[in-house]
C-alpha cells in the first residue's frame, strides 16, 4: 500500500463511505497497527472517536486519600525549575499544561478548549504558527481567572535567560501574541511540524501571572510560590516538605465535571525502588509508586497474591550499544576519540556486522530485563507510527565467526583474531548498574567464542553521566571502543531524539563534549533526511523520513539497539490511572479513581 | 579550670576552620554537578546549565567560594540549596524534629536496656544471666542496622502485617490516634537503632561495673554490712558510670546527625536522609551545612565530656 492509496482510503472515511473501523481493519492487513491508523485519521482531519480514558465516578470527591510513593521525593514545586521528573511530577499535581500526551503519543487538550488543527484554523498551512483557544471558566486555586495573559507570561518568564528556567529550550525560539482574552498565537521562526511543545506536556505546565509577575528574571529564586504552588489542577496545595512530602486536597472549583475523585492526595518521597514496590504491590500501604527500577523477577514474585501490580507503558527510551567510529586511543589536538581519526577495526563493516550478531538481545530480555526491557532491532521504537519494519536482529556466533574469517580476521595463537597486526581487543564501558553488568557479561562470552577479546569497564553512574570536562570517563567523551547506556526520548515526536546522529551535534572538545552525537557517526544522507524532516509538514512523509533515518543508523551497524525500556510503575489493583510513556505519570491525575 | 576552658576553646577555633576547609575542598573536588540531570536532557540547551552554574557561583575558584561560604556562615546564612532552591536552614529545621524524636527515643531505649542489664550482669559475672546477656549483646552489635531493619520489615510488616514500614512525619489523625499512629510507625526504626546501640553499651557498662566492683572499697562497704543494693547503687554504679557518661555525651551529636541507613530504609524524613539525598544530588550547600554543624557538635560535646569527667571525678585536675 502506498501513500496514494492510503490517502484515497482516508478520503473515503471522511465522506462517510468507509467506517472508521473498516479503515483500521483494511490498513491493518497491510501491516499498519491500529494506533497508527487512528493517528492517520486524526491527522487527516477525521475526528477522534472518543477519549480513551474511562472515568466512572459520577460526583466530585468522596474517594478518600490517594497515597503516592516516589522513591526520590520532589525537591521543588515550580515546573519551570523542575530538574528531574520527580519535580515535574510534584508540580503536576497542582499545575496543568494546555495539552498533554497520552500513551500512544496522541494529544489530549487540558487547558486548551480544543486541539488546534488545519481544519479549525488553529494550525497555519505554512506550519509557522498555531492558534490556541483556551478553555473558559478556568480558575486558579486562589479564585483568579485563567486567561491568555497567563500563557503569555509563562513564555516571557521561561524565555528570559536570567530566570534560568530549565524549560527555556521550549520557549526561547518562539513568539507568543495575545489575540483576545482566551486566544493566543504561537509564532515559530520556521515551519514546525511538531507544534505541540511550548505549553504542552512536561515542560508546558502553566504558572499564574499574578503571583510570579514580580519574580521574573534574576529574582525568580525568591518567589514564595516556588514552594507553594497555586495552579489550575485537580488538587490544591496544602503542605510541602522538600524531599519528603507533598500534600494536596481536592479543588472544589476544578474545571472538569465530577473530578477529581479523591479528597486528599499525598506524595511521599525517599527510600528505594524495591521497598516502594513492596509497599504498593505487597502490603498495599500505598496506592501508587513511580519508576520501578526493579528486576522483573522481583516484581513478578511480589505480584503473586499481592494487592497491586506492575503497570507497564511504552515510551521511547532505548538501551543501546555504540561502536566508536573514531580512535579512542590516539590523542589529536588534546582530545581522544577525535572526529579526525578513524577507529582501528570498527571502520571495517565486517567487524561491526559480527558485533551485531554477537549481542544476544533475546537473552538479555529473557534473563535480565523481562517485561521491563524488550529486545529490538530499531533505535526509534515508539510511537508506533515511527517504528521501522525493515530491521531484523539475530544472534549467531557461527555466522559472526564466518563473517570475520571471510574478511581476513584470522585467529592468532592466543585465539584472538587479528588482521594486519591489529588485534580485535575491545574495551567496553557502561555505568554501574546490575542489569548493565550482566548484559556486558553476556556479550563478552559471545565475543570470546568469536575470537574477540573484550575488557569490561564499569564507571559509577555519577561520573559516567556527568558533564565534567576534566573527567575522561564520561559517556560523552567516549574514550573507549564500545559503550552502552539508555537514551531517553522525552516527547512523542522523534525530532529532538533523532538529532543525536546529525553531524553538527558531534561531541568534541570544541563544544566541551556537549554535542549530542556521542557515537560520532556521521552520514550525509542522514543529515539530509533530518533536515527534510525538520520542515516536513505532511505527517506521513515525515514519519517515512524518520523510519529512513532509523534504518540508516541501524544499517551502519555502528549502533546496536539492545532493549527498549518501557516505563514501569507499581499500582494498587483498585486504582484506575491512565498512564503515559510520553508525559508525566500524573498527566491525567484528574481521571484517577478507586474502583470499589 | 577557667584557664583550661579558655585554652580548649582557643584550640576549637583552628580545628573548626580546618574541618570546614577540608570538607569544602573535598566537596569541591568530588566529581559531579548539581545540574547534571540537565546535561542528559536533550530539551535543555547547555547554556541553561552554564547560566545556572554562573548564578550559583559554581564556576568561581574554590578559594573564593570558600571565603564566600565562610563569610555568610559567620552571619548565620547557611546557604541556598541548589536542588530545592530554598535556604538550607529551612530544610534542616523541617527535618530536625523527626530526627530528634526518632534518634532521641532510640538513645533512651538503648540506655534503658544497657544500664540495668549491664549492671545486673556485672554483679553476677559468668552467671547464666550474664552469659545470655553477653551473647545477645554480641549478636546485637554484630548485626548491622540495615540487616535488622530489613528483617524487621519482612517479619512485622510483610508477614505479620502489624506495623507500617513507611514513616510519615505528618499523620492526618487527631487525639490518641495521632499518638498511636506515631508510636506504631516509630516502633521499628527506634527498636532497630536502640537495640544496636544498647547492645554495645551493655558490654561497656558491664565491664565498667566489673572493674569497680572488685576494688577494695567495695569489699569494705560490704564488710560494713551495707545492703547489697546500697553497695551497688551508691558505691559501685556511681563510680563506674563516669566513663559511661562520657561515652553517652559523645553520642549526642548523632541525635542531630540522624542515622543515614536506618532513615533511608524506613523513609524517616530526618537529617540523615536529607544528607544522603543531598549527596546524591550534589547539593553542596546542604551537605556542607549538615556535615559542618555535625562536626561542630562533635567538638562541642567532646569538650563537654571532658569537663563533665572532671566534675564527676575530682581526682582529675585540669592544667
Amino acid at each position: 500500500m502506498d501513500e496514494k492509496e492510503l490517502r484515497k482510503l482516508i478520503d473515503e472515511v471522511k465522506v462517510g463511505r468507509l467506517s472508521r473501523r473498516s479503515f483500521v481493519k483494511t490498513v491493518a492487513m497491510f501491516g499498519l497497527t491500529a494506533p497508527m491508523a487512528t493517528q492517520l485519521l486524526t491527522w487527516s482531519g477525521v475526528a477522534h472517536a472518543q477519549a480513551k480514558s474511562v472515568y466512572k465516578p459520577t460526583k466530585r470527591g468522596g474517594g478518600g486519600a490517594l497515597k503516592l510513593l516516589w522513591w526520590q521525593g520532589a525537591t521543588l514545586l515550580n515546573p519551570h525549575f523542575a530538574v528531574g521528573t520527580k519535580d515535574q511530577e510534584g508540580s503536576r499535581i497542582f499545575y496543568e499544561p494546555l495539552l498533554a500526551y497520552d500513551d500512544e503519543g496522541n494529544f489530549v487538550p487540558i487547558l486548551a478548549a480544543e486541539l488546534p488543527s488545519v481544519q479549525n484554523g488553529g494550525l497555519a498551512a505554512d506550519g509557522k504558527s498555531v492558534v490556541w483557544k483556551l478553555k473558559k471558566g478556568v480558575q486558579w486555586h486562589d479564585g483568579k481567572p485563567f486567561t491568555a495573559d497567563d500563557v503569555l507570561f509563562n513564555w516571557e518568564y521561561a524565555a528570559d535567560t536570567a530566570t534560568a528556567a530549565v524549560t527555556i529550550g521550549s520557549y526561547k525560539d518562539i513568539k507568543v501574541e495575545k489575540i483576545d482574552s482566551h486566544t493566543v498565537r504561537v509564532l515559530f521562526q520556521k515551519p514546525t511540524p511538531f507544534w505541540a511543545e511550548a505549553f504542552c506536556g512536561t515542560r508546558g505546565m502553566l504558572i499564574p501571572k499574578h503571583l510570579f509577575e514580580s519574580y521574573k528574571g534574576a529574582k525568580s529564586r525568591d518567589a514564595p510560590n516556588n514552594l507553594k504552588p497555586v495552579g489550575t489542577g485537580p488538587y490544591r496545595f496544602v503542605d510541602f516538605k522538600p524531599g519528603d512530602m507533598v500534600r494536596g486536597q481536592l479543588n472544589t472549583s476544578y474545571h472538569e465535571a465530577n473530578r477529581p475523585y479523591f479528597d486528599t492526595i499525598e506524595m511521599k518521597g525517599g527510600g528505594d525502588a524495591v521497598s516502594a514496590a513492596r509497599a504498593v504491590i505487597q502490603t498495599g500501604e500505598f496506592d501508587y509508586a513511580w519508576n520501578m527500577q526493579v528486576e522483573d523477577e522481583i516484581l513478578l514474585r511480589l505480584e503473586k497474591g499481592g494487592k497491586g501490580r506492575a503497570d507497564i507503558v511504552s515510551g521511547g527510551n532505548i538501551e543501546h550499544i555504540q561502536l566508536n567510529t573514531t580512535d579512542p586511543w590516539t590523542e589529536v589536538d588534546g582530545e581522544r576519540s577525535s572526529v579526525k581519526t578513524r577507529h582501528a577495526f570498527f571502520g571495517d563493516a565486517a567487524v561491526r556486522e559480527a558485533m551485531n550478531m554477537l549481542v544476544d538481545r533475546q537473552s538479555v530480555q529473557d534473563h535480565i530485563y523481562g517485561r521491563t526491557g524488550v529486545a529490538t532491532a530499531n533505535f526509534l521504537n515508539n510511537p508506533e507510527r515511527f517504528r521501522s519494519r525493515n530491521m531484523k536482529f539475530e544472534f549467531n556466533v557461527d555466522k559472526a565467526n564466518q563473517v570475520l574469517e571471510a574478511a581476513g580476521w584470522k585467529r592468532g595463537s592466543d585465539g584472538i583474531r587479528a588482521k594486519d597486526g591489529k588485534k580485535l581487543k575491545i574495551v567496553f564501558q557502561t555505568s554501574i548498574n546490575a542489569p548493565r553488568q550482566k548484559t556486558q557479561q553476556i556479550i563478552k562470552q559471545a565475543c570470546q567464542k568469536a575470537g574477540i577479546d573484550m575488557e569490561l569497564k564499569s564507571v559509577t553512574a555519577s561520573v559516567f553521566f556527568s558533564s565534567d570536562v576534566a573527567n575522561p570517563d564520561t559517556y560523552t567523551k567516549f574514550y573507549c571502543d564500545m559503550q552502552m547506556y539508555t537514551t531517553t526520548m522525552t516527547q512523542p515526536d522523534p525530532q529532538v531524539f533523532m538529532n543525536q546522529f546529525t553531524s553538527d551535534e558531534v561531541a568534541t572538545k570544541d563544544n566541551k563534549w556537549q554535542g549530542r552525537n556521542i557515537s560520532r557517526w556521521r552520514s550525509e544522507e542522514y543529515d539530509k533526511a533530518f533536515k527534510a524532516a525538520e520542515s516536513e509538514l505532511d505527517p506521513m512523509k515525515r514519519a517515512a523520513l524518520f523510519v529512513r533515518m532509523n534504518d540508516l543508523v541501524i544499517g551502519s551497524r555502528h549502533i546496536i539497539p539492545v532493549v527498549f525500556r518501557p516505563r514501569v510503575a507499581a499500582i494498587s489493583n483498585q486504582i484506575r490511572a491512565p498512564l503515559s510513556g510520553w508525559d508525566n505519570d500524573l498527566w491525567l491525575l484528574r481521571d484517577w479513581y478507586r474502583e470499589a | 579550670m577557667s584557664k583550661y576552658l579558655l585554652r580548649r576553646l582557643m584550640i576549637v577555633i583552628p580545628s573548626v576552620i580546618g574541618i570546614s576547609i577540608v570538607l569544602f575542598t573535598v566537596l569541591a573536588l568530588a566529581p559531579g554537578d548539581p545540574f547534571e540531570e540537565l546535561a542528559t536532557n536533550p530539551n535543555v540547551p547547555p547554556e541553561v546549565r552554564a547560566n545556572l552554574r554562573a548564578k550559583f557561583g559554581l564556576d568561581d575558584p574554590v578559594a573564593l567560594r570558600y571565603v564566600r561560604w565562610a563569610g555568610s556562615m559567620l552571619v548565620g546564612d547557611w546557604g541556598f540549596s541548589f536542588a530545592s532552591r530554598i535556604d538550607v536552614e529551612h530544610l534542616i529545621l523541617q527535618r530536625l524534629p523527626t530526627t530528634l524524636i526518632v534518634i532521641g527515643m532510640s538513645q533512651l531505649l538503648a540506655l534503658a536496656i544497657a544500664l540495668p542489664v549491664g549492671i545486673y550482669a556485672a554483679t553476677r559475672p559468668y552467671s547464666i544471666f550474664d552469659q545470655i546477656a553477653s551473647t545477645l549483646a554480641l549478636i546485637g552489635f554484630s548485626l548491622p542496622t540495615f540487616f535488622t531493619g530489613l528483617l524487621f520489615i519482612l517479619v512485622f510488616s510483610i508477614h505479620l502485617d502489624w506495623l507500617p514500614f513507611v514513616y510519615r512525619a505528618d499523620i492526618a489523625a487527631e487525639g490518641w490516634r495521632f499518638y498511636w499512629e506515631h508510636f506504631r510507625q516509630a516502633l521499628m526504626p527506634v527498636a532497630v537503632l536502640g537495640l544496636f546501640q544498647g547492645a554495645s553499651w551493655t558490654r561497656f557498662v558491664r565491664s565498667a561495673v566489673l572493674d569497680v566492683i572488685r576494688l577494695d572499697y567495695v569489699t569494705t562497704a560490704r564488710a560494713k554490712g551495707l545492703a547489697e543494693r546500697a553497695v551497688v547503687m551508691k558505691h559501685v554504679v556511681r563510680n563506674a558510670l563516669i566513663p559511661v557518661v562520657t561515652l553517652v555525651a559523645l553520642q549526642m551529636p548523632t541525635i542531630f546527625g540522624g542515622a543515614i541507613v536506618t532513615e533511608q530504609i524506613f523513609r524517616v524524613p530526618g537529617i540523615g536522609s536529607l544528607l544522603i539525598s543531598a549527596i546524591l544530588a550534589n547539593d553542596t550547600p546542604v551537605i556542607m551545612a549538615v556535615t559542618f554543624v555535625l562536626s561542630c557538635l562533635v567538638i562541642l560535646f567532646n569538650l563537654i565530656a571532658d569537663v563533665l569527667y572532671g566534675w564527676l571525678d575530682p581526682r582529675i585536675t585540669y592544667r
